[in-house]
């Protein structure tokens, strides 16, 4: 059960604004049926440039509800420079706060509400389109978007940014290149792990390489895999060079390339040896990709 | 304490509970069940007046030797088996892991299990973990109705698989398997047969002693006993080792002083699914009919998933286009009605039900599926209530969705 605020519980059971306003001056639509939750925004500009009248029209669940709900009566007579200012944590704190679980919810509404603007600025043309290299292909999110409910929440794992973008919460592929985004914003604050010597300073015969390897992608590898329906093989190893097959679903998944420099070879290098490199078998992937989307 | 404060604490007590006078309608039982009155009564005396260990050599502890005796036949009665092939455990989920880790170390030369893709997680996360170790795990889909590849399991089978582990009925869509063909493919072929029949237990009638399953798990909470205890049948002759090591108890088959209440609480249980079992499949199986004919009738777009004709007499499992499960019980909790939803955002990820991806049940629609899932002691009632609230909740929440053209 999730613990909602009374004024999330307000906004849902009796929602303001639901509708479609008449001529919209701009249109916000974001999310999908099958992410889960999906928004449509509208809003009407009086002569003055200020926000006369918003409605909303929301697929999700309470919380997607009730975001949606008080970012209309937040924006209603706000000029569109002041509305632009909204962040994510603002319509959170308008309610009040949400659990962490859920503030993907309230970046939603702030995505809605940026593209209701920007499609009112090209003069009704422009519709929400991503923006810059998608890093989470399972969602569809994009590098900025990651970066910035970074900075605008102060994040720092992670788990939390996919709480608040759902980056890194199907296959799981994509971990390892959020966790370099983090570090990379927040540096020290970073919660990553301190680097310390490498635990396996003792010299490998091959036999033992091979054998940390396959524990290695059994304990630390697969199961990420296997979060999205995808696996992992070791084919060989040739000196310091793994070779590797996917199966399942990251067979032929253009996300591989990420999970096998960010996922397998960072694991592997942590817990085997930083010498390891790895490459894909592709002989050997030959099951049909299957995500349903 | 002041004469003044003691009062206000009073008026405020009996505020809270007018605000909880609305009555609860409870269709979330393959969740968990109520404790049966008689079961209660039936468990009172063991934990201040009759707490002796069942082990001891006084008589003190010894009667309660004799009463858990009486609960391990009553579950055998229910199941149709001998007493002595009766071990309590702690829960369904460990019967489930000592099953299928026990045979596996049984079998220390067979590195092969077959499951199925819809299992519980008490199952399923047993294997991947096991796969994990290095085991060959191969887990068998299910058609659009959630019916077993019985083709591809037959092909499966083979020398190194050590068990075979296949649910009973299925938790979320209530859809049964064919258990006794699946039990004969296995022990035809020398393989171990285990099924999790936690949620088929007490709801369709069993003769184990005329079956070929050599392993089931139950689950006392799911059939009005206390929670925290749970039974393996373990058909005579299979070879099992123990999971929970370090005493004598249930034939050292599973050591740990006994959860006396629990047992004693779970045999009365038994005994009374033994007795109730045509109410179940006459009575449940009707109330159950009428909410889910009613509701599709009622609600445009909306669908069953699962197998119509094999499945549980409770359950039933609707989804509703163009709206999210997690809103819809939130309304349906308002009106005291109790549900579950297969939606992202009820599962604790950001994805739906791995049961009803399993079956190919679209996004739009996995994302509002609600399962409903009747006892005995629900009414015609409260059936009524729920059909006369639910077309307003779907047709509130659908004036909300963008994905709804008005």
């Amino acid at each position: 059960m999730w613990e909602y605020t009374d004024k999330v519980k307000d906004h849902f059971f009796n929602p303001h604004n639901v509708g479609e306003v008449e001529n919209p001056d701009g249109i916000g639509e974001v999310g999908s049926l099958a992410c889960g939750d999906a928004l449509k925004l509208t809003f009407k500009l009086d002569k003055n440039g200020i926000i006369a009248d918003a409605k909303f029209k929301t697929f999700g669940c309470a919380s997607a509800i009730a975001t949606s709900s008080v970012l209309t009566d937040m924006i209603k007579g706000l000029t569109l420079e002041e509305a632009a200012k909204i962040t994510n944590r603002d319509i959170a704190d308008y309610l009040g706060g949400l659990p962490e679980q859920k503030m993907h919810c309230s970046v939603m509404g702030r995505e809605a509400l940026e593209a209701a603007i920007e499609n009112y600025r090209s003069g009704g043309k422009k519709k929400h389109e991503l923006e810059g290299r998608v890093v989470c292909t399972c969602f569809g999110v994009t590098e900025n978007e990651i970066e910035r409910v970074i900075r605008e929440n102060n994040l720092t794992t992670v788990e939390q940014v996919t709480n608040y973008c759902k980056a890194g919460g199907g296959c799981g592929g994509c971990r390892g290149e959020i966790e370099k985004i983090i570090e990379n914003i927040q540096g020290e604050k970073a919660g990553r792990i301190i680097e310390t010597a490498p635990r396996w300073a003792v010299r490998l015969t091959n036999i033992q390489k091979i054998q940390l390897i396959q524990q290695t992608i059994n304990e630390q590898i697969r199961p990420a895999l296997r979060a999205h329906g995808g696996d992992i093989e070791l084919i060989d190893v040739e000196g310091n060079k793994v070779i590797v097959a996917f199966r399942g679903m990251c067979a032929q998944c253009k996300l591989t390339e990420f999970t096998m420099k960010d996922v397998v070879e960072a694991k592997l290098r942590e817990f085997v040896s930083d010498e390891l490199f790895v490459e894909e078998d592709k002989d050997s992937t030959q099951e049909p990709h299957n995500h349903r989307e | 304490m002041s004469f003044l404060s003691r009062k206000t604490r009073i008026r405020h007590k009996s505020r809270i509970t007018t605000e909880n006078k609305m009555k609860t309608i409870y269709f979330d039982n393959n969740a968990t069940t109520k404790v049966a009155d008689e079961v209660f009564e039936e468990i009172k005396p063991y934990f201040c007046e009759l707490y002796g260990n069942p082990s001891s050599m006084h008589t003190f502890g010894g009667q309660v030797g004799i009463k858990i005796r009486e609960s391990r036949e009553k579950v055998a009665t229910l199941l149709g088996c001998d007493p002595s092939e009766i071990i309590f455990t702690g829960c369904g989920t460990e019967s489930d892991n000592t099953a299928i880790k026990g045979t596996l170390s049984a079998y220390p030369n067979k590195t092969k299990v077959i499951t199925s893709r819809v299992e519980h997680p008490a199952v399923l996360q047993v294997c991947r973990d096991l796969e994990n170790k290095g085991y060959t795990v191969v887990e068998i889909g299910v058609d659009k109705k959630g019916r077993l590849d019985l083709t591809e399991l037959a092909k499966q089978i083979d020398d190194n698989t050590a068990i075979l582990t296949i649910m009973y009925a299925n938790n979320e869509t209530g859809v049964i398997f064919p258990i006794d063909k699946i039990a004969e493919l296995a022990t035809g072929k020398g393989v171990v047969f285990h099924t999790d029949a936690v949620q088929a237990v007490g709801k369709i009638p069993m003769n184990l002693s005329k079956s070929n399953i050599d392993l089931l798990s139950i689950s006392g909470h799911k059939l009005h006993a206390p929670k925290g205890i749970g039974v393996l049948y373990i058909k005579k002759g299979t070879r099992l080792s123990p999971y929970m090591v370090g005493g004598h108890q249930e034939a050292g088959k599973r050591a740990g002083t006994e959860n006396v209440p629990g047992i004693i609480g779970l045999g009365r249980a038994c005994e009374l699914a033994t007795k109730k079992i045509k109410e179940e499949n006459e009575k449940v199986k009707y109330l159950r009919d009428k909410l889910e004919n009613e509701i599709l009738k009622r609600c445009p777009d909306s669908m069953l998933n699962g197998d119509k004709d094999n499945r549980l007499p409770n359950t039933s499992n609707i989804s509703f286009e163009f709206i999210e499960g997690e809103a819809i019980l939130l309304m349906l909790d308002k009106y005291g009605i109790c549900a579950s939803s297969g939606s992202a955002c009820t599962s604790g990820s950001l994805e739906p039900s791995h049961v009803l991806r399993a079956m190919g049940v679209p996004f739009t629609a996995a994302h509002g599926s609600i399962r409903f899932s009747l006892s005995r002691y629900n009414t015609e009632e409260e059936v009524d209530y729920t059909i006369e609230k639910m077309p307003e909740i779907v047709n509130r929440l659908r004036e909300l969705s963008p994905f709804v053209a008005r």
